[in-house]
C-alpha cells in the first residue's frame, strides 16, 4: 500500500518537474529576488528588510500559483487524457491515488521552495555581508510558507476531483485570497447580525485562515513567532489538509469515470 | 496607432502635475491592505520607495507642494508599523516648510505619536517628535517633556535626558540647536536625512559666526563711536582669535551699514543671520 | 471457472440540465467467458461497448448488478493484478519514456524489481518499441502509443486481458502484428476479451463472439455456429456463356458475365453440378464453399432488431 503511493508520489513530482512550465516560474522568481537587491538600494537601512520581504513574498506567491497551476490538472488532467484508467485497471485503490498525487504535488513544492530559498539567503548575504542569528526566524517564516502550501495543494486536488481546470484554478485562486484576509471576516461577522452574522461566521471559520501564515513582516524586522504559533498553526494545517484531502478521497471514490 | 499616441504624448504635456501627483493611485490604507493579501511588509516597502521618490524629486525640482508626502508616509506605516525609518523621515521633512519640507508639523506629530504608540521602545522617535516641537514649532516646554518620555524608555541613548534638560533651560540656543543636529546625523542612516543635518549644522554655524560678529561689532561702535573699517580692525581691535570664515572658508565681510555677510548666501540654505537685505533663498541640496 | 461472469450488469445514466432524464447506456447484461478463450465483443459505435469494459474496470459503477473475474467479486482490488487493461486510443504522461512508463505500472502492479526491467524489455521487443524506450511519449505517434498500451497491459503477465478497440489507429502492418498477438496470448493460455466494431478481424481471431447494439446484447456464440446458422452454400465458376439444363433444374442461381458463369448450389448438390459440367464438356473453374459471414449475420440480427423495435425504415446505420 504504502509503496504504491510512494510510486504515485514520485511519479506526480517528476511529471511535475519536467513539464518545462515549473523552470520558467522558478526562473521569473529568481529574478524578482535579484531585483530586490536594487530596490533596497534606494534606502540603505532597509536593504535587508527589503530583501527578506520581497524574497519571502516571492516565494509564497509562485508557490501558491505552481501549487494551483499543477494541482488542478492532476485529477482532470488525468480522466481527460485516459491515463488514469490504465493506473485504476492495477491493484491500485483511488484513494492511494489521491494521496499520492498530494505527496508529489506538496514534495515538488518543498523541494521549490528549498532552491527559492537557497536563492533569498544569497540576497540576504549579498545585501548584508553576513547573517546573523535573527536571520535564522526565516526558517520560521519558510516553514509556514510551506504550511500554506500543504493546504492549498488540498484544496487544488479537492477541486480537481470534481471539477474542470478552469473552474478549480479559479475557486482554489478565491479560497487562497479570502483567506489571507480571513481575520477580517471574523471581524466582520463578528459584527454583522441574523443570518448574514451566521453566514459570515460560517465562511470565516470554512475558509483556510491564511492570514496567520503569514509573519514574513515579522521576521523581516527580527522579530521571533511565538512557538505557540509554530504549534497551533501546525496543527491547523494538518486538521484542514486532512479535511481536504478526505473530501477529494471521498468524492473521487464514488466518481464515474466517463 | 501613431496618432493615437501624439495626442496623449500632447495631453501629458498640458497636464503635468497630473501624472506627477497621481502616483498614491489608491488613497485609502484598508483598501491597500485588503489588496496586499497579507504581504503587508512589501507592500510597506514599496510605498517606501515611492516616499522617498516623490520628496526627492520634487526637492530637486525646486517644488513648493509636497501634499503627497504625508499620506504616503501614513500609507506606509499603516502597512508596517515598524518601519522606523519612514517615522524618521517624517520627523526630517514634513515638519519644516517648503521648499526644505511639506511644511505640514502637525502631519508630522500626528505620525510621531503613531510611531510611538506601535513602538513604545523605540527611543528615537520621542527623539524625534521632540525635535519637531524645538526645531519647528519653538515649542521648548514640549520639546522638553517628549525629551523626558523619551529618556524614561529603558535603554534609551542618555543624551535624552541632556536634551531634556537644554531644552528646558537653553531653549532657542546655537549650543543646543547644534547638539540637537549633530545627534541627528550621527543617529540616522539614511542618506537625505544626514544630508539635511549636515547644511543645518552649517547654516547653524554662520549664524553663531554672524551673531557674535554682530556683538563685536556694537561692542566696537559703543567704544569707539563708529564703524570699523574692515572686519580685521575689527578683529583685533576686539580680539578675536584671527579672521573669521564660513565654514566654507570664505571670509565674512561687512558692508557700509554695519552688516556683516556671509560671501555666498546660496551656499547656506538654512542660514537667518548673514544675509543681504532683500536676499531670497534659492533651495539648493548638495548633490552627492 | 469462467475467466469472466457478468450477472445482469447495467448503466443507466442521468442526463439533461436538471439530470432527470434517464439514459441507458447498458441494459441487463449476462455473459459468460471461459478461461482460454479469445472473446470478441462487437458492435457499431455507441452500442455499449465501452462502458461494459469500464463497468468491468470498476471505472464507473453500475446502476445495477454485479460480476466476477477469475472468480472474484469485480470490485476486488487484488483480482487486478491478474489483468491487463488496454484503454481505447490510449495517451500517456507526455514526459515519461517508454520505458518509465513500463516502470511505473510495473510497481503499480507489483511486479518486483528483480523482475520489472526483465520483463520491461521483454514486452517491448514483442510490441515492437525496443527501438524507442528512450523516447519521450510525447514524441510517439498514434500507432506507437497504441503498442504502448498492449506492452502495459501485458506487461505483469496477467491471466486474462481486456482490450478495448486493439486495432485503432494502426496501420495494415500494425494490425498484423496484433493480431499474432493476439493469437500468442491465445497459445499462452490466457484469456482475451477484446471489444472491436471491425469484423473480419474477430472472425479471425475470436472463438466467441458477443453482439451487442444500443446498450442490448443481440446474440452470443461460438464464431463457427454463428457463421454456418445459415445453410452452406456451394459456388461453381466455368468457362463459356452455356448454363446445363440439369443445373437449372437444380434450382442453381446462374449469373454470366463476360465469358464466365457463376452458380451457386446448395451443398448437397456439389457432385451432380461436376457431372453436369463434364456431360456438357464444359471447363470447370473453379468450385468455392461458401460461408455465411459473420457481418452478414451482424446486420441481419441488427435488422432484426430494429424492425422489432418498431423503428422505422430508412434510419441511417
Amino acid at each position: 500500500m504504502t509503496a504504491r503511493i510512494v510510486h504515485i508520489a514520485s511519479n506526480t513530482f517528476r511529471e511535475a518537474v519536467r513539464d518545462r512550465v515549473l523552470y520558467n516560474l522558478i526562473a521569473f522568481a529568481v529574478l524578482l529576488s535579484g531585483s530586490a537587491i536594487l530596490v533596497g538600494q534606494i534606502s540603505i537601512d532597509i536593504e535587508r528588510l527589503v530583501v527578506i520581504n520581497l524574497g519571502l513574498t516571492a516565494v509564497s506567491l509562485f508557490g501558491v500559483v505552481i501549487a494551483i497551476f499543477i494541482g488542478i490538472g492532476l485529477v482532470s488532467k488525468e480522466i481527460e487524457k485516459r491515463t488514469l484508467y490504465t493506473v485504476l485497471s492495477r491493484p491500485v485503490r483511488r484513494w492511494e491515488f489521491i494521496v499520492g498525487k498530494y505527496f508529489g504535488l506538496a514534495g515538488t513544492l518543498v523541494v521549490n521552495t528549498f532552491f527559492m530559498a537557497i536563492g533569498v539567503f544569497g540576497a540576504l548575504l549579498y545585501v548584508a555581508h553576513k547573517l546573523t542569528s535573527s536571520d535564522a526566524m526565516i526558517f520560521v517564516a519558510l516553514y509556514f510558507i510551506v504550511l500554506e502550501f500543504l493546504i492549498i495543494c488540498a484544496l487544488a486536488l479537492l477541486f480537481s476531483s470534481f471539477s474542470s481546470p478552469l473552474l478549480s484554478a479559479v475557486f482554489a485562486f478565491s479560497l487562497f485570497v479570502i483567506g489571507s484576509f480571513a481575520e477580517d471576516l471574523r471581524g466582520f461577522a463578528g459584527m454583522a447580525h441574523g443570518p448574514t452574522r451566521w453566514l459570515a461566521t460560517g465562511a470565516a471559520y470554512a475558509v483556510p485562515n491564511f492570514s496567520a501564515f503569514n509573519v514574513i513582516n515579522l521576521v523581516a524586522h527580527g522579530h521571533p513567532p511565538s512557538g505557540q504559533l509554530i504549534l497551533q498553526n501546525t496543527l491547523y494545517a494538518l486538521f484542514y489538509a486532512g479535511m481536504a484531502l478526505s473530501g477529494a478521497v471521498l468524492i473521487f471514490d464514488r466518481r464515474n469515470l466517463k | 496607432m501613431v496618432a493615437s499616441v501624439q495626442t496623449l504624448r500632447r495631453v501629458d504635456e498640458i497636464r503635468p502635475q497630473a501624472t506627477l501627483d497621481d502616483i498614491l493611485y489608491i488613497s485609502s490604507p484598508k483598501i491597500v491592505k485588503r489588496a496586499s493579501l497579507g504581504y503587508d511588509g512589501l507592500m510597506a516597502c514599496i510605498y517606501w520607495t515611492r516616499a522617498v521618490q516623490y520628496f526627492g524629486e520634487h526637492h530637486h525640482n525646486g517644488s513648493l507642494s509636497f501634499n503627497q508626502l504625508a499620506p504616503l508616509l501614513e500609507m506606509t506605516t499603516q502597512l508596517d508599523p515598524h518601519l522606523i525609518v519612514a517615522y524618521q523621515f517624517g520627523a526630517s521633512f514634513l515638519a519644516p516648510k517648503p521648499p526644505f519640507g511639506a511644511g505640514q508639523p502637525d502631519r508630522a506629530i500626528q505620525l510621531m505619536e503613531y510611531g510611538i504608540q506601535n513602538n513604545p521602545t523605540e527611543w528615537h522617535l520621542y527623539y524625534d517628535l521632540g525635535f519637531i516641537y524645538y526645531t519647528e514649532l519653538k515649542d521648548y516646554a514640549k520639546a522638553a517633556d517628549t525629551f523626558e518620555r523619551g529618556s524614561r524608555v529603558p535603554g534609551a541613548h542618555p543624551f535624552l535626558k541632556i536634551f531634556a534638560a537644554q531644552a528646558a533651560q537653553h531653549a532657542g540656543e546655537f549650543q543646543t540647536a547644534r547638539m540637537l543636529w549633530t545627534a541627528t546625523y550621527q543617529s540616522s542612516q539614511d542618506k537625505q536625512i544626514r544630508q539635511n543635518a549636515v547644511e543645518h549644522l552649517r547654516a547653524l554655524k554662520v549664524d553663531e559666526d554672524v551673531t557674535n560678529l554682530q556683538s563685536a561689532l556694537t561692542r566696537f561702535g559703543e567704544r569707539t563711536g563708529r564703524l570699523p573699517n574692515s572686519i580685521s580692525e575689527l578683529a583685533a581691535a576686539e580680539g578675536l582669535p584671527g579672521i573669521p570664515v564660513d565654514p566654507d572658508g570664505n571670509a565674512y565681510t561687512m558692508d557700509r551699514d554695519g552688516r556683516i555677510l556671509v560671501e555666498s548666501p546660496d551656499d547656506f540654505a538654512f542660514a537667518t543671520k548673514g544675509l543681504p537685505p532683500g536676499y531670497k533663498p534659492i533651495p539648493k541640496f548638495h548633490d552627492q | 471457472m469462467p475467466a469472466i461472469e457478468i450477472l445482469g450488469l447495467e448503466k443507466t445514466y442521468m442526463v439533461g440540465f436538471w439530470r432527470k432524464r434517464p439514459k441507458r447506456a447498458l441494459y441487463p447484461l449476462s455473459l459468460k467467458v471461459e478461461e482460454g478463450e479469445v472473446f470478441g465483443f462487437l458492435g457499431p459505435n455507441g452500442a455499449g461497448k465501452t462502458t461494459t469494459l469500464k463497468l468491468l474496470m470498476g471505472l464507473v459503477f453500475p446502476t445495477a448488478g454485479s460480476a466476477r473475474i477469475l472468480g472474484r467479486d469485480w470490485t476486488d482490488p487484488e483480482v487486478k493484478a491478474q489483468i491487463g487493461f488496454l484503454p481505447e486510443q490510449p495517451y500517456f504522461y507526455d514526459h515519461l519514456t517508454a520505458h518509465e512508463l513500463l516502470d511505473y505500472y510495473g510497481q503499480l502492479s507489483g511486479v518486483p524489481g528483480k523482475d520489472r526491467k526483465r520483463r520491461i524489455d521483454e514486452v517491448l521487443q514483442r510490441v515492437g518499441l525496443t527501438d524507442v524506450k528512450g523516447v519521450q511519449l510525447r514524441k510517439f505517434s498514434k500507432g506507437m502509443l497504441q503498442r504502448a498500451g498492449i506492452a502495459q497491459a501485458i506487461l505483469h503477465d496477467p491471466k486474462l486481458v481486456f482490450f478495448d478497440e486493439p486495432m485503432s489507429g494502426l496501420d495494415p502492418l500494425g494490425r498484423r502484428d496484433v493480431r499474432d498477438l493476439m493469437e500468442q496470448l491465445k497459445h499462452e493460455g490466457k484469456t482475451v476479451f477484446f471489444s472491436t466494431h471491425i469484423l473480419s478481424d474477430a472472425e479471425a481471431l475470436c472463438d466467441r463472439v458477443a453482439i451487442i447494439h444500443k446498450g442490448e446484447l443481440r446474440g452470443v456464440g461460438a464464431v463457427e455456429d454463428l457463421t454456418s446458422s445459415v445453410q452452406g452454400k456451394i459456388e461453381v465458376i466455368w468457362h463459356g456463356t452455356q448454363i446445363p439444363a440439369s443445373l437449372k433444374a437444380l434450382g442453381a442461381d446462374c449469373h454470366i458475365s463476360g465469358d464466365t458463369v457463376r452458380a451457386v448450389l446448395a451443398e448437397g448438390q456439389q457432385d451432380a453440378a461436376i457431372d453436369a459440367l463434364r456431360r456438357e464438356r464444359l471447363r470447370l473453374i473453379a468450385i468455392t464453399p461458401l460461408r455465411t459471414s459473420l457481418e452478414a449475420y451482424f446486420v441481419e440480427k441488427l435488422q432484426r432488431a430494429e424492425t422489432s423495435a418498431g423503428t422505422t425504415a430508412g434510419s441511417s446505420r
